[in-house]
């Protein structure tokens, strides 16, 4: 199960092929959030699915050098541990919990940047955690094998 | 007119889904069926002009989650089926909740009622002075982001707590602890 490689060409094409294209696609609607729909949650899922497609085709293996586990978890941490801090600045900064003003001298540009930080976070957070979902049901039950 | 034929024709789509995922018996097919189902759910939010549980709902519900299902109904060990004995309980169960939920549609307000209260409340506030403050033209964003910060952080970390409970559950190395307290208790009773 572990080292299954797709035998069919097409897939291994199609999917290297799609690779950075949907990674490209995933960056945009992270950043582009802010103007049209789109953000964290659905950014880190498309960036998700891109890792989980090449884990598919090329198997597990393959798929855990890409993404080796323990970066995953760190990643994983750091998501949430940015949206925190993020809060945690603005309270340093003489702000309130999550209050983006205080991160610019104008309130308006500090709400800009603590979004933008903020959906990064998410966006880390839920696209290492689908990679750690989809890695961990597929090495689950090997070793009984 | 074009709203509700298309509404019309979505929703009948969705009741035959729905009939096909009670009558099929392959686990494979019930998970693309669900696919399906949150597909056709993403489009009538579209219809509705909610672009952006459109978008998530697409992503995460017929996405990533038909993916997990899949992978977890390749790993079920092909058992026997299970004959339904006594379908008396769930029927008189599932007539009382639609019973409940039909009750509740009717107390609802129509749909794009100015006077509904979720438009009367903090909504015209937010709706008035995101664009102007914020200079983001996606108030979904600014709510998200910025007003109810905390939930979204909230939620954050119930994704975070929700990965680390299953890599704790499925990672190989419960099954390597297991057979340690194994070993550990065969010493104990030498």
């Amino acid at each position: 199960m572990r080292d299954k490689i797709s035998s069919s060409p097409v897939l291994s094409v199609v999917s290297k092929i799609l690779f950075a294209p949907i990674i490209i696609f995933g960056l945009y609607v992270q950043f582009h959030g802010d103007y049209g729909p789109g953000g964290g949650f659905q950014a880190g899922v498309i960036v998700a699915a891109a890792f989980i497609l090449y884990s598919m085709i090329f198997g597990l293996s393959k798929g855990e050098t890409l993404v080796p586990t323990m970066i995953n978890r760190y990643l994983m941490c750091v998501g949430v541990l940015l949206y925190a801090g993020v809060g945690i600045v603005s309270i340093l900064l003489d702000g309130m919990y999550l209050d983006y003003n205080v991160l610019s001298s104008d309130p308006s540009t500090g709400q800009h940047i603590g979004i933008i930080l903020v959906e990064l976070g998410v966006g880390i957070t839920v696209a290492t955690v689908m990679i750690a979902l989809y890695h961990s049901f597929a090495s689950f039950g090997e070793i009984n094998e | 007119m074009n709203f509700l034929l298309i509404n019309f024709f979505l929703i009948s789509l969705l009741l035959v889904t729905t009939f096909f995922i009670f009558k099929t018996t392959s686990l494979i097919s019930v998970v693309a069926l669900t696919g399906a189902f949150t597909l056709l759910c993403s489009a009538i939010y579209v219809n509705l002009d909610a672009v952006d549980v459109a978008f998530t709902e697409a992503a995460v519900g017929s996405g990533i989650s038909t993916i997990l299902m899949v992978m977890a109904a390749a790993k079920l060990p092909e058992g026997k089926k299970n004959k339904l004995i006594n379908l008396f309980p769930s029927i008189i169960l599932a007539v009382s909740i639609s019973l409940i939920l039909i009750i509740i549609i009717a107390n609802l307000p129509l749909l794009g009622d100015p006077n509904a209260p979720i438009h009367l409340h903090v909504v015209p506030e937010y709706l008035k002075e995101s664009k102007d403050f914020f200079h983001i033209p996606n108030v979904v964003t600014n709510i998200l982001a910025s007003y109810r910060g905390f939930d979204t952080l909230g939620e954050t970390i119930v994704i975070f707590t929700a990965g680390l409970g299953v890599i704790a559950l499925l990672t190989s190395n419960t099954l390597n602890r297991k057979t340690n307290f194994k070993k550990n208790n065969k010493k104990n009773e030498r």
